[in-house]
């Protein structure tokens, strides 16, 4: 319950810089965590066996990362929690991942949008945070940049795929993006928490990320023959904790044997 | 050369030892055998990725969930190994699934059972990887060198698998009441299917004696099934865990476990299709099949187009 | 439905370490290159086998006839003057 505790504070209080790090760590860790969920949801179910194992090893990819940052993020923590403690015994509203790793896979479009998207942002966030002034941010962020600069070359490879390669792959893919675009919005919102840790040099500008986002999404999808949407309204919530309906799902599955059985060790 | 001819030169390669290469001359009989041998072997990787994948999202710790990911990962990349050995004997991979859709080719009957609780994966890891195993260590020295090549690469990727699988078991038998008994019911179910994947008796196996005259086999049935045994009742009496077969007992002069009669007629069953998960295993592989489909016309769609923006560039 | 697809066979050669020869590593299926070797990566280089990767597609590689094997290889057998045990040295020479 700290966290959310702590963001009722918001008005009130000033947050410390742990307390800051401590959200932030959360936030990327969950993000890693429940795209990980996603992406292993491929296992058994790609379009080719050779697509199934990169899926997953994606999948394995963002689940390390997510272990690295909650590990972290609880040693902030005021209960000095573990990484399977934040993993498994957090509810709902104390999930601070963005909405769109939550978005169901639906089918191999989708996924492929969604990831480019999410590895896109990724690959300037981490570049970024290679740079923070929090020796640890910045460890587990140079690990990410070569991890999600693979990611983001297997996604720009399959939208160039499925832009260019039938009129029904074409169709899908652009749907993909359409339907995708109102949750890009909240990738990059600031909150007390960036601005306490930017003033510390530990965050990144998230101001400064998102025209380098979409100036390569411009590229990729100009390249694939397919269409960036329009900005319109975009969906928010993640930051206070407020998620779609997915996320309740993703985590009764995933934390069902920790609440079955919570005396057990696994 | 006549096809005696042909096959007597076959024999006498195979007697010296030789490795058989894919453009070498073998009999019609070795390259069907072989192909119908190693398809199944591939798509017993590719379906046994459903029963653990069930447990995916569902895996306790982030530790177990990485473990097990890489795993079935693993699996995949074994069933694709054993496809490309394949289709060095001239068959696609095309065809390969279609005979497994269409029931010609088959998979192996272990995974016609569910995986009901977390400790079915620490049974799957231990008793099933570890027959497994057996068989494949085995397999390493099969005749044919692309499937020779596939089981060395895969039997050193496996090792770590059967470990995991056992640390599973070994950890919730040190757990609480509820642990160990989602264990030992793991271990009851599984036991007996784990025992029914080296196949028929020697006396009942219809394809061994060719396989053994190939060298395509190295050891029979139930010499496999009996190193199994010998090696895992061991490991369970290690851990607390109790094997389902009150007839098995240490025969001193021969230096083996005897164990009780299997349940041939269970066997032959799920064999037929009649396992508790034929039909889901097979209707997930199709619908994932086609709901692929698509996509990968899609790839070969873009292909094409490159292919001709390339060529334009050249002119 | 129109015929299934599972893409080109490629063969994959992985190089084990910077300075180490490329060695068969097996096969991957994919349509184009880069694809290829994205799968080869995935697929055989997951436990840190390789450093660098060669795709080559299954279809462009020309292999020598086993029929021809007596003529290709065995007149090298006899020529055992092309290996260093086949001089004697004289005694007491250091080096060499």
């Amino acid at each position: 319950m700290s966290c959310l505790k702590a963001l009722n504070k918001f008005n009130v209080y000033i947050m410390t810089q742990t307390e800051a790090l401590y959200h932030y760590t959360l936030r990327l860790g969950d993000n890693s965590l429940i795209s990980g969920h996603r992406l292993s949801e491929w296992c058994s179910r790609g379009p080719i066996l050779e697509e199934d194992l990169a899926l997953t090893n994606m999948a394995l990819d963002h689940i390390g990362r997510a272990q690295a940052f909650l590990k972290y993020a609880g040693e902030l923590s005021e209960k000095k929690q573990t990484e399977d403690d934040l993993a498994y015994k957090r509810g709902e509203r104390q999930f601070l991942n963005n909405l769109i790793t939550e978005l169901p896979n639906q089918d191999f479009a989708f996924t492929i949008a969604r990831q480019l998207i999410i590895s896109c942002f990724e690959f300037y966030l981490y570049t970024e945070l290679c740079n923070s002034n929090d020796p640890i941010v910045a460890g587990i962020s140079e690990k990410a940049v070569k991890e999600v600069k693979y990611h983001l070359a297997h996604a720009t490879d399959w939208t160039c795929r499925l832009g260019d390669g039938t009129e029904l792959s074409h169709q899908k893919m652009q749907k993909a993006l359409n339907d995708i675009w109102m949750f890009t919005g909240e990738l990059f919102e600031m909150d007390e928490t960036d601005q306490v840790l930017l003033k510390a040099g530990i965050a990144a500008d998230m101001t400064l990320i998102k025209p380098l986002w979409y100036n390569h999404l411009k590229q990729v999808t100009t390249e694939a023959g397919l269409k960036l949407p329009e900005d319109a309204y975009m969906q928010s919530g993640s930051r206070k904790g407020i998620h779609t309906e997915y996320l309740g799902h993703i985590l009764s599955e995933m934390q069902y044997l920790q609440r079955a059985y919570p005396t057990a060790q696994w | 050369m006549s096809t005696e001819h042909i096959q007597n030169a076959f024999q006498q390669r195979l007697d010296k030892g030789d490795f058989i290469e894919p453009k070498d001359d073998m009999p019609d009989g070795y390259r069907t055998h072989l192909i119908r041998q190693i398809s199944q072997h591939a798509h017993s990787e590719v379906i046994g990725m459903q029963p653990e994948g069930n447990w995916i999202t569902r895996a306790p710790s982030l530790r177990a969930k990485q473990i097990l990911l890489a795993k079935i990962q693993d699996e995949g990349g074994h069933g694709l190994y054993l496809y490309s050995a394949a289709e060095t004997l001239g068959i696609t991979r095309s065809e390969m699934i279609q005979q497994l859709h269409s029931g010609k080719a088959k998979y192996s009957n272990i995974f016609n059972y569910p995986a009901l609780t977390w400790a079915d994966i620490g049974a799957i890891g231990w008793l099933v990887d570890g027959a497994a195993i057996v068989n494949q260590v085995s397999l390493q020295r099969t005749s044919f060198g692309p499937y020779s090549r596939a089981m060395v690469r895969i039997c050193k990727e496996e090792s770590f698998h059967q470990r995991q699988g056992y640390e599973i078991m070994a950890h919730m038998m040190n757990g609480t009441a509820d642990q160990k008994e989602m264990a030992q019911d793991a271990m009851n179910r599984w036991w007996w299917p784990a025992l029914m994947m080296f196949g028929p008796h020697d006396s009942d196996s219809p394809h061994s004696g060719d396989a053994f005259k190939w060298k395509i086999k190295r050891e029979s049935n139930d010499e496999l099934r009996q190193r199994f045994i010998d090696k895992t009742v061991q490991q369970a009496e290690v851990i607390g865990l109790t094997i389902p077969d009150p007839k098995l007992k240490w025969n001193e002069a021969k230096n083996h476990y005897d164990h009780g009669e299997i349940n041939w007629n269970e066997f032959h069953e799920v064999i037929r299709g009649n396992g508790p998960c034929n039909k889901q295993r097979m209707e997930h592989h199709i619908k994932v099949h086609e709901a692929g489909a698509w996509v990968r016309e899609a790839a070969e769609a873009y292909k094409k187009k490159r292919l001709n923006k390339e060529s334009l560039v050249t002119i | 439905m129109s015929k299934d697809t599972q893409l080109d066979l490629w063969e994959v050669f992985i190089q084990g370490k910077s300075g180490n020869p490329y060695v068969h590593a097996g096969s991957v299926h994919a349509s184009d290159k880069k694809m290829a070797i994205q799968n080869a990566r995935d697929i055989y280089t997951r436990r840190g086998e390789g450093t660098s990767i060669w795709v080559v597609p299954s279809n462009n590689i020309t292999a020598s006839n086993p029929h021809d094997a007596d003529m290709l290889f065995e007149p090298s057998n006899d020529k055992i003057y092309r290996h260093p045990t086949f001089y004697v040295m004289p005694e007491g020479a250091k080096q060499i």
